[in-house]
């Protein structure tokens, strides 16, 4: 019988270092001041990137929080080098009513990324009915639920919350966990804080938190949704935020040899005449990835556009279809040559 | 009191995961029902290092794909016809299980139905697939996935016993791998039935392929990460009957397998096949080919080479061409089409002779049939001086010798 408990207590232990520092409820790391308004407390830095990745039309607030009297390093490409102990926040919402945000948000998980000595740790929280707080899960969750669009629309959605190796699936690099978002040339925007608006790096440098910032002149991203850029960088801004994660060399499509990234400049890598590997059915029958001039026969837009679990891209993270995007990458390969 | 609240809260929390766990841990065995998505999920995500999770006899339905990521796990079911996990109604997941950690090992239970791959192995080093079935059940469709097996980036992979229906693509499927062992699997009714592709050091020994479109593909395709493969061996299977028409998706290379290939091999070095039963396959038994699109990629070499055919029985194959996916054969060949055929596809240089390399070489083989049994299209020379060209059927033109491939060795072994 002791033995029993020995092994039983030894087996909390080995479970408890797997999970340490992940608490079962996201009250309990103290991050916000008011959680269900998602008001962050001192310290907890609220910002936004150039171009989210499309989620089914949620509505995302970032968070960062790092350890006191640390700073992060500054990398154009590549997603800042965070200190141990940095945690990096993000809830997912939808709007009650899209034309009328003061009626407030539904809540639906809050997604931690949390820098641990042996690498960056993804953790999913997701949201109680009451909106009082959200609680862990590692096996992620369906949510049936329903917002009222810009248009006055109804839109039911059939929301996935990704287990843990989803999670993975899109932040690992060369089998290594990362962040994504916070790369330095998907900073450089204002954000408007409670002392007022401040261009982001500016903010995070002025506060200590960032630091080893170009001397030169760091350069604006391109916004996929803002007329003032060309088709031409809107569309690969949108298509680099929301493919090249895994459609990267190291990344979980790297395989394909068909890479999105914005310094990405070899016309077959970027898909362009390419044939489909291993698309299956996602290649709709036709015979380029991109065929230039002609979006109908292009397998990206196909891919774009459907909403068939076995075809649709990206894989994870959608279950609708981004009817704003698509007009773009349309547009994009017709007026290719 | 702090430190004990904490510590408190932290055996609290470990042991509501313990209390989940012991679902798994101790009654051993996940049964069929409505929570058994949660629970294998969820001991898919708890599980540790030289875990076994256990899925019991019958039929699991899913409608999310399932993943694995930690290393060194065994999922085993009851048998390859007792426990099966259908995604008939599959709603997210692009398909059925992803496994991305390494040394994992699947054993008895079949796949069924997924809308998309059926098993996704990425980047592991170490997977083994024992007596495990992947199945579309409503026959060949070109809505089917495109995978049964589907092991790519991985190293040391093994699929033994294993039995792969309906894919729109290859049954079995390695890509962009080395050191494969694919032993006594059954592949039948996809389009390629077992295909190694820009693979190194593999071997194909034992299976039985038939009823695909074409039985067992070796390939090598340009703009990949890794390409130029090599070291393949095609041992003692029995390739018969690949006679359903080519049901994939147009625009995938698999869909200009022409309809009834026993062996194809294309733009791969150092092939041998040998010792193989290969017999009633419509187009060809043995068909060599080079890539046929242009590629712009400098580093892809689409020509074979160093390919070694003996030991091989080959009956009643070339009978029926297809025409629309094997012009270049019907085109220059009337009637019977021997039973090993290469498209004589090879570099300038080496076609006006200024440099040679070794790229078809025959032993002996057995064939029952009274017409040639090798051909040579030539079609370089077709293309460049057509008024020249013949085909070529000079089975001692091409005879030959090459040291046989050396067996794969995994690196645990």
């Amino acid at each position: 019988m002791k033995i029993f408990f020995k092994i039983l207590i030894i087996f909390f232990l080995s479970i408890g270092s797997l999970r340490a520092e992940t608490f079962p409820l996201l009250s309990e790391y103290n991050f916000f001041q008011d959680i269900k308004g998602q008001i962050p407390n001192e310290g907890v830095v609220p910002y936004h990137i150039a171009n989210p990745l499309f989620s089914d039309y949620t509505y995302k607030f970032r968070f960062v929080s790092m350890p006191d009297n640390s700073v992060a390093s500054y990398n154009h490409e590549e997603v800042f080098d965070f200190p141990i102990g940095t945690t990096i926040i993000k809830t997912f919402a939808y709007p009650v009513d899209d034309r009328n945000l003061k009626k407030g948000f539904e809540l639906l998980e809050t997604r931690l990324l949390i820098h641990k000595e042996e690498g960056w740790v993804p953790v999913s929280y997701i949201w109680n009915d009451n909106q009082t707080d959200a609680e862990i899960r590692f096996i992620g969750k369906t949510i049936e639920t329903s917002w009222i669009d810009k248009n006055g629309i109804t839109q039911s959605v059939r929301y996935r919350v990704p287990n843990i190796n989803q999670c993975k699936s899109c932040h690992q690099l060369n089998k290594v966990i990362k962040p994504i978002g916070p790369k330095g040339r998907n900073m450089n925007l204002d954000f408007l804080y409670k002392e007022g608006q401040k261009n982001q790096l500016e903010y995070w440098e002025s506060n200590q938190i960032l630091t080893n910032l170009p001397k030169r002149k760091i350069s604006k991203p391109a916004i996929w949704d803002n007329e003032s850029f060309s088709v031409s960088e809107r569309a690969r801004a949108y298509l680099d935020s929301n493919c090249a994660h895994c459609h990267r060399k190291g990344g979980s499509a790297g395989n394909s040899g068909f890479y999105l990234s914005l310094e990405q400049n070899n016309g077959v890598a970027l898909g362009i005449r390419k044939r489909p590997v291993a698309a299956g059915r996602g290649s709709g029958g036709m015979a380029y990835v991109i065929d230039p001039g002609n979006p109908e026969d292009s397998i990206l837009l196909y891919r774009m556009a459907s909403t068939d679990p076995g075809v649709m891209m990206p894989e994870l993270s959608r279950s609708l279809n981004h009817k704003e995007a698509l007009p773009l990458i349309y547009d994009w390969i017709k007026e290719m040559e | 009191m702090i430190m004990r609240n904490f510590f408190l809260k932290i055996i609290f929390l470990n042991f509501l995961i313990f209390i989940n766990l012991t679902g798994s841990l101790f009654s051993n065995t996940i049964q069929p029902g409505p929570l058994s998505y949660e629970e294998i999920q969820k001991a898919l995500i708890l599980s540790k290092p030289g875990d076994i999770i256990k899925l019991g006899e019958g039929v699991f339905e899913f409608e999310d794909g399932l993943s694995l990521d930690i290393n060194n796990v065994t999922i085993s079911g009851e048998g390859i016809n007792k426990t099966i996990l259908s995604f008939k109604n599959q709603k997210s997941g692009a398909e059925g299980l992803m496994i991305t950690s390494n040394g994992v090992i699947l054993k008895d239970f079949a796949v069924e139905d997924t809308i998309g791959d059926a098993i996704v192995v990425k980047g592991a080093n170490g997977i083994s697939f024992i007596r495990v079935r992947t199945e579309w059940t409503g026959g060949p469709k070109e809505s089917n996935g495109a995978y049964g097996f589907y092991p790519v980036q991985s190293t040391d992979v093994l699929i033994d016993g294993c039995i792969a229906i309906g894919a729109s693509d290859a049954g079995i499927y390695v890509g962009q791998s080395e050191r494969i062992k694919v032993l006594n699997s059954i592949a039948r009714y996809n389009v390629a039935g077992i295909e190694i592709e820009n693979s190194f050091f593999a071997e194909v020994i034992g299976n039985i392929s038939e009823h695909n479109t074409g039985g067992i593909l070796v390939f090598d395709l340009p703009d990949l990460p890794q390409q130029g493969g090599h070291h393949i061996l095609v041992e003692n299977n029995i390739v018969r009957n690949n006679d359903t028409e080519n049901f994939a998706p147009e625009g995938n290379i698999v869909g200009n397998t022409p309809n009834g290939t026993g062996i194809m091999v294309m733009a791969n070095q150092f092939v041998e096949i040998k010792n193989n039963e290969i017999k009633n396959n419509a187009t060809a038994g043995i068909l060599i080919a080079s890539y046929q699109d242009e590629a712009e990629d400098k580093n892809y070499n689409p020509i074979a080479s160093n390919v070694f055919i003996h030991g091989n029985s080959l009956i009643n194959n070339g009978f029926n061409v297809d025409k629309v996916r094997a012009s270049p054969i019907s085109e220059v060949i009337n009637g019977k089409v021997p039973d090993i055929i290469w498209d004589g596809v090879v570099p300038l240089t080496e076609w006006i002779g200024i440099r040679s390399s070794k790229r078809i070489i025959l032993g002996d083989n057995y064939s029952n049939s009274d017409t040639p049994v090798f051909a040579n299209l030539k079609l370089m020379t077709k293309f460049l001086i057509s008024y020249l060209h013949k085909v070529d059927t000079n089975y001692e033109n091409y005879r030959g010798e090459l040291k046989s491939i050396q067996p794969v060795v995994f690196k645990k072994d």
